[in-house]
């Protein structure tokens, strides 16, 4: 390639985007590593700063230097100061790296150490982050925009509405993820949201509401010669005023004519080329349903979720020419990967259907609001691919791993289904499909919904073959009828529901087999079908795969070299994470360094295992015993890894091995052994190792009796569930009756498991690989906060700093044992509870765990490596390294999502509930403490922290921190208990009504008034009805203020700030220099 | 690992349908020249017809490529597996302009996709695409995989076939169309004349008709010139004209004899001529070069074409299975676009002279409007 690159730079500073929260996901861990190569390829050195230590973007080969420290302007500032880079990349670190940018540049930074910005301008992100200022410049250029008012005080906001006329649209400048946003019906409404955004933002925009619009994206692709393309355009099958990223999105547009398609397509051009974007883009219309009016809704100048999406729905590698055009290429001279023939001046040609479909977690949240809107909830999403638009659907519903089987045969009920479709939730898809089922025409259907009523066709069809397949038995089954239903996206799994029978469908498998055997035995096969950007017109040359019914031959010919499949982790939910990105791409690389043939399949757009250029072979497919044995039946391989990618390739072990599939590493029955509680505990047993009480649940009877026995506390879980799901904690009869119903609900096929809840204990995590039992590596990690916080919501350091040598001792024997008697082989993860001077085990997984590669950053030792090849049979050493030598600390901290969930309470308990997490490394746990909790947004007080310390004892407990902060001079208020007992031991502090008396000074308008930046707010109990504790939290994670629930992490946090007076004294070092 | 298979199937198969959608019952097959065989099922009118086959990648705009007359005599695969979605426009006013096609009947002789999707429920739509077919005489075959069609037609190049029909007998012979004087049948009979808009003088252009797409006409008279058509064999010489346009069309340039006859008179003038498409070629011919025809064409919405001697880059709209040998111009005439994929030659100028040729389709419809330009720099000259 030519290097056309205007003065080209030779050192690059790229901004990461943090930790995943909603809204800012996975997508740019892909977008990021893709420019990171981009510029590798060139000899450019590069230098990147982003705390999210699961990354792949921040593994060893990637970036020169790594950086994991907060992204904002401070931190950028002094490593820009240390590094001196001439150029930095501002656009794949999704707003936090834009914001970030702009900050820096207005504070002159950028200026001052002559850093260029590549790409897009700096002007032109700023006209298109201040929607005034975008909606000015459109008008410029005549350009529809809907009428819109921005202001930045409540009362302009209400003059506005008054102008436009309710119901107004409210959106957040600046801002993403539809943060703030809404529909404001009435003045109360609108001033409600404008104080609330403009607590947080600048400026909010108001406007007209455009209901039962269509919503169309266009991925806009411009280099500095002014030749631009739109990559992909994108449909919301969802009517506007539905997040994008909320909607369920087809690539490309279905219901759009060539003069709609290309009237948009022709603006989108016209509106990047006067704004002058370089690199990525993507443009968001409005498009009336029954016109080609159309409105521009926003233009986001840079790498997005939606442009994630758009690279992996076309094959088109968008982040990666992105960065090159950055550099001045222009697109001509950037090769097409795929083809290898052609360039990257081309639209994509798709000759398949590609589905996105949002994954929500709001039932992990108490008093969550379940409602979808134009603000984002979802944690994670998954594409499914198909030759039609029902198989690519019914495979997403699938892949959504929520228990759906597809758009039908599910156990969703609906009490109000009209309801269910003018107000949309989560299970708006599966409401549709029952609406259908139960007669409501498709007509009322899309009054109810405003959905095109094209995309309720399909469903009708979908509905309409599964009535007529119900009309057979299995034998009976017409074959024309079981290809069509096929074709449709049925799974063996949906058609042995559906069929009649006399008994009910028993549980597992069984019948699923039985389907899948009469199918192959008829000839109804799946083929493999190839991503290629051109539709087939050119030979491709890379193996970006998916699998449909409606084929009649393989795109690709198998070779003898039978390949190793790497199972991934699937949709990004609370629990499971990029961290498993980072595992089942590390497990590629390993066994490709080993000369092995790899395949990956996945279907998570947001990661970097699903870039086709990760593994031999990538199948974008459904992680479902019937597609992987699918594929297992076309590539033979030599061996399946299941141990990688999280808990839902953990749970194919099982019926994998049955079906005879090679599982590789700890054998399928030990796997069982590990995650069957019922199993695992008798393993225990005769291994005399001490766990919690525990009994497996028959009746809610026993379990009274149990509880009486143990004492109250009690914790209920099932067995095979990740993320502490349905987990609880009961303290009395009523409780554990009220959860044990809730739980059992979530995976019928396994025993619910109750055991003694170890109140006041300290939480220990053992990360480790072994080989036929014997351990080759191990990390031990302690958690800040107490048992009873779910280990993925708790703040963890690595090398424990508090734990006694005879602990760990203990700690490594347990684990032998363990590891000896389930023969492991692979990645195994063991966590413990100490209390007085009793270790007690409460799990084991026999997998790699989300603290992987936490554990395996901070020592420079890649816990996957070790694994890959303990599990290929190798002669394994352990590493020289231990973690005793390590003169510094990580601190692995939790990233909460709680301001986008409206109403959620902010509490920590056995149910995760962070999206995602960072991790930094200090010279001592305090300043490495410090910096991942800046890095998450805690901000350091400076005005006043509100004190409610809990129960007495926690009010003792925390009465040593309290002084702390009384010395270093901060303001305390306090709430009448706190306020009394502080006044007792000599600490003054200012009483604050608690929200529910009406009272003043009231703890509410403090924080509204911004008089208090920190809330240590310790709840006496997990109480569930509405408490002015509950407001108090609420409140804060509204406004912004730094909020602590727990009172260890407080504890910790004080002594922190006594130690480490500001920022400035936190040492900026990147990663080489402590490891 | 696995390789992409080699793209030589080996032999003549027959592949089953992919579907059989509840909807429809009658069978029917393509039939290649080679003894390929695809199986599925038939929609549209009940016939059977020969032609050579082709596909097309672009994802939108079947009602527009169906009515293209440079479809004249082919049998047309989308890759794009859902065709229908979003209907049919209303039936073409006689006489006026069709709206939302490029001429007033299907030209496609059949249509071969892998699902007939949808109804009419959009907006814009009057009729389903089956329902139009029918009116309009033209065959469908559905539920095959037009991937694996394409993949053939792509290394073996495109080539003759059949659409057999259940339950039709008499089958059209399988034959090379290329000796078929296309322009001809869809040339129009008599001149006409179409006026530009706005005040002002108006550029008056001779469009020799080969088989315009109507949008061609459109795009000329929305920039104020009035548009002359006339026949394909139509003598250009006495007319009166600032300037030609010489249009796209169906088949081989050199079976259009009579038209480049024409043109060759042409460019001992100075007036000046835009050749699109078809026009392209037969203005090469008429200049002294030569044509051949490509192994499978191009016929799409995402064909980039660099502007020689430039880094300017469009995106576009294509339908052609013979091109300019662009390395071998006569003296006196130079590339002016080349294909960003396959270099092969997108357009030429004349050095001194205002003649200049796409192969491309400036007019869209369908497909990305960035061609548009070579419009308005035409009519520039022009004033
Ligand atoms: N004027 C409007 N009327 C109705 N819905 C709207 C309007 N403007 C935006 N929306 C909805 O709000 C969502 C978020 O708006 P957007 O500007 O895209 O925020 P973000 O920058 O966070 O993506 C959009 O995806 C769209 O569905
Ligand atoms: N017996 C117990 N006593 C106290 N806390 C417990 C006990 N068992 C589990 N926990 C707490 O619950 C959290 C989740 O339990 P765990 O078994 O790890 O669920 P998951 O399978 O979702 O990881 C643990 O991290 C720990 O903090
Ligand atoms: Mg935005
Ligand atoms: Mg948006």
């Amino acid at each position: 390639m030519s290097t056309g690159a205007v003065e080209r730079p030779s050192k690059v500073l790229i901004l990461g985007s943090g930790a995943l929260k909603i809204g800012e996901a996975g997508e740019f861990d892909y977008s990021g590593s893709q420019a990171i190569k981009a510029l590798r390829e060139e000899k450019i050195y590069t230098v990147l700063v982003n705390p999210n230590i699961a990354t792949i973007q921040t593994s060893e080969g990637l970036a020169d230097e790594v950086y994991f420290l907060p992204v904002n302007a401070e931190f950028v500032e002094r490593v820009i100061e240390r590094e001196r880079p001439d150029a930095i990349l501002l656009s794949f670190g999704g707003q936090t790296a834009l914001n970030c940018g702009l900050l820096l540049a207005d504070r002159g930074v950028l200026e001052k150490y002559q850093v260029r910005v590549l790409g897009t301008p700096l002007e032109t992100i700023r006209i298109t982050e201040d929607r005034e200022l975008f909606a000015g410049e459109l008008r410029k250029i005549g350009m529809s925009t809907p009428r819109s008012r921005a202001v930045s005080t409540e009362e302009d906001a209400l003059r506005a509405a008054e102008e436009i006329g309710y119901p107004v649209m409210v959106r957040a400048a600046f801002a993403l993820g539809g943060m703030g946003s809404g529909i404001a019906t009435d003045p109360e409404e609108l001033e409600g949201m404008a104080r609330k955004v403009l607590s947080q933002a600048p400026q909010l925009l108001v406007e007209e509401y455009l209901e039962g619009w269509r919503e169309i994206e266009y991925e806009v692709v411009r280099d500095r010669h002014d030749n631009c393309i739109t990559v992909c355009n994108m449909e919301n099958v969802d009517a506007l005023g539905i997040h994008t990223g909320e909607s369920i999105v087809v690539a490309p547009s279905q219901t759009l004519t060539d003069h709609e398609y290309h009237l948009l397509r022709e603006i989108s051009i016209k509106l990047i080329r006067h704004l002058g974007v370089i690199g990525e883009c993507n443009v968001q219309f409005a498009l009336h349903a029954t016109s080609d009016e159309y409105r521009i809704i926003e233009v986001n100048a840079r790498l997005s979720r939606s442009s994630a999406l758009a690279s992996k729905a076309t094959g088109y590698p968008l982040a990666f020419v992105a960065a090159k055009l950055a550099l001045g290429h222009s697109m001509h001279e950037v090769p097409n990967s795929i083809t290898r023939v052609t360039g990257s001046c081309f639209e994509p040609a798709l000759d398949y259907v590609v589905i996105k479909i949002p994954r929500w977690d709001l039932k992990k949240f108490k008093r969550v609001s379940l409602a979808l809107g134009s603000e984002m909830k979802s944690v994670g999403e998954v594409m499914a691919i198909g030759r039609r638009f029902e198989e690519a659907l019914q495979k997403a519903c699938r892949m959504l791993g929520i228990g759906a089987h597809g758009v039908l045969c599910n156990s969703f009920e609906f009490d109000n289904l009209e309801e269910e479709l003018a107000h949309p939730t989560e299970r708006r898809i599966f409401a549709i499909a029952e609406a259908l089922r139960r007669g409501m025409d498709i007509e009322r259907v899309r009054a109810l919904t405003r959905i095109t009523p094209w995309f309720l066709e399909r469903v009708a069809e979908i509905v309409g073959t599964a009535s007529r397949i119900a009309e057979h038995d299995l034998e009976g089954l017409p074959d024309p009828l079981f290809r069509h239903a096929k074709c449709l996206g049925f799974s063996d799994n949906q058609v042995a529901r559906l069929l009649k029978r006399d008994a009910p469908i028993p549980r597992g498998y069984g019948s699923m087999l039985e389907v899948r055997e009469h199918r192959k035995s008829r000839g109804i096969m799946p083929v493999i079908k190839q991503i290629d950007t051109l539709a087939a017109e050119y030979p491709a040359h890379t193996n970006y795969l998916y699998m449909t019914y409606h084929g009649s031959e393989d795109d690709i010919t198998m070779s003898e070299v039978r390949p190793q499949i790497v199972l991934g982790g699937g949709a990004y939910r609370i629990g499971s994470s990029v961290e498993f990105d980072w595992c089942a791409v590390n497990a590629v690389e390993s066994l490709k360094r080993r000369g092995h043939s790899t395949v990956l399949i996945n279907y998570n757009p947001e990661t970097v295992s699903t870039d086709y250029d990760t593994c031999d072979r990538l199948y974008f497919d459904e992680l479902s015993l019937e597609r992987v044995l699918d594929i297992c039946e076309k590539e033979n391989p030599a061996g399946v890894m299941i141990s990688v990618g999280g808990q839902i390739p953990n749970q194919l072990a099982v019926p994998l091995g049955r079906a005879g599939v090679p599982i590789i590493g700890t054998s399928v029955d030990c796997i069982d052994r590990a995650e069957n509680r019922e199993r695992f505990s008798s393993l225990l047993d005769e291994l005399k190792i001490d766990q919690p009480e525990w009994r497996e649940l028959t009746s809610l009877a026993d379990a009274l009796r149990f509880a009486e026995q143990t004492e109250y506390p009690v914790l209920i879980r099932p067995s095979y569930v990740l993320s502490g799901a349905a987990m609880s904690v009961a303290h009395s009869d009523e409780e554990l009756a009220e959860y044990l119903a809730a739980a059992t609900e979530v995976s019928k096929d396994f025993p619910v498991v109750i055991s003694k809840f170890i109140a006041g204990a300290k939480e220990i995590e053992l990360d480790g690989v072994a080989q036929n039992g014997r351990v080759i590596c191990y990390a031990i990690s302690e958690h800040v906060e107490q048992a009873g916080v779910h280990s993925g919501d708790a703040t963890m350091v690595f090398p424990s700093q508090r734990i006694y040598l005879e602990t760990v001792r203990r700690i490594k024997k347990i684990a032998r044992g363990i590891a000896g008697a389930l023969k492991i082989t692979g990645p195994f993860n063991i966590q413990f509870i100490a209390r007085d001077n009793r270790i007690q085990v409460i799990e084991c997984n026999l997998r790699a765990s989300r603290s992987f590669p936490f554990v395996s950053k901070i020592l420079k030792e890649n816990f996957i490596d070790y694994s890959v090849r303990a599990m290929l049979g190798e002669e394994v050493s352990s590493p020289e390294k231990s973690a005793f030598e390590c003169d510094y600390v990580g601190v692995k901290a939790p990233q909460f999502s709680f301001s986008r969930l409206k109403g959620a309470d902010p509490l920590l308990g056995v149910e995760m509930a962070s999206t995602g997490e960072v991790a930094c490394l200090g010279d001592d746990v305090h300043s490495a403490y410090l910096k991942a909790l800046i890095s998450v947004g805690y901000k350091l007080p400076e005005r006043g922290v509100l004190l409610t310390t809990g129960t007495i004892e926690s009010k003792v407990a925390f009465l040593p921190s309290a002084r702390k902060l009384h010395q270093l001079g901060l303001p305390l208020y306090a709430t009448p208990g706190t306020h009394q007992f502080l006044a007792e031991h000599g600490i003054e502090s200012t009483l604050l009504h608690p929200p529910l008396e009406k009272l003043s000074p009231n703890v509410i308008d403090h924080l509204e008034a911004g008089k208090i930046d920190l809330v240590i707010n310790v709840p006496r109990s997990e109480r569930r009805h509405l408490s002015s504790g509950y407001l108090t939290r609420r409140k804060a994670v509204d406004f912004g203020v730094s909020l602590f629930t727990n009172i260890q992490a407080a504890e910790l946090f004080v002594e922190a700030i006594s130690s480490v007076r500001s920022e400035a004294d936190l040492t900026i070092k990147p990663w080489r220099e402590y490891v | 690992m696995a390789e992409a298979s080699s793209d030589d199937q080996n032999g003549p198969i027959t592949l089953s349908p992919v579907d059989h959608p509840p909807d429809r019952s009658r069978r029917a097959r393509l039939v290649l020249d080679d003894g390929t065989v695809f199986e599925g099922y038939h929609f549209g009118a009940t016939k059977a017809v020969a032609g050579e086959v082709v596909f097309t990648t672009g994802m939108v705009g079947y009602p527009e490529s169906l009515t293209d007359p440079s479809y004249r005599g082919q049998i047309l695969s989308f890759t794009y597996p859902l065709i229908g979605n979003y209907g049919v426009p209303p039936r073409p006013t006689p006489g006026s302009l069709p709206e939302g096609f490029e001429s007033e009947h299907v030209q496609a002789s059949a249509l071969v996709i892998a699902t007939l999707s949808g109804g009419s429920t959009h907006w814009s739509a009057a009729r389903s695409l089956e329902e139009w077919l029918i009116e309009e005489g033209v065959p469908g075959l559905c539920c095959v995989d037009t991937r694996a069609l394409t993949r053939r037609l792509r290394s073996h190049g495109t080539r003759p076939g059949r659409i057999e029909v259940e339950g039709v007998e008499e089958l059209p012979e399988i034959a090379d169309a290329a000796t078929r004087d296309l322009v001809a049948e869809v040339s129009c009979d008599e001149p006409r004349l179409y006026e530009g808009v706005g005040a002002g003088t108006h550029p008056r252009i001779v469009l020799v008709d080969c088989g315009a797409k109507a949008n061609i006409i459109r795009s000329l008279c929305q920039r104020g010139a009035d548009v002359l058509r006339v026949p394909h064999d139509h003598d250009l010489e006495r007319e009166r004209a600032d300037g030609f346009l010489i249009s796209n069309g169906p088949g081989d340039p050199k079976v259009a004899e009579a038209t480049v006859a024409q043109l060759k008179r042409l460019l001992v003038g100075a007036r000046p001529v835009l050749g699109i498409c078809l026009g392209n070629q037969l203005l090469a011919l008429a200049a002294g070069a030569d044509t051949y025809k490509l192994d499978y064409g191009h016929r799409g919405q995402n064909q980039p074409c660099l502007e020689v001697g430039t880094d300017r880059c469009l995106i576009t709209s294509q339908n052609h299975g013979y091109a300019v040998a662009g390395d071998r111009l006569p003296p006196g005439w130079r590339e002016w676009f080349v294909n960003a994929n396959d270099r092969s030659n997108e357009g030429i100028r004349h050095e001194d002279f205002p003649f200049r040729s796409v192969q491309f389709h400036p007019e869209a419809t369908p497909g990305p409007r960035d061609a548009a330009v070579i419009f308005d720099r035409f009519l520039e000259v022009l004033r």
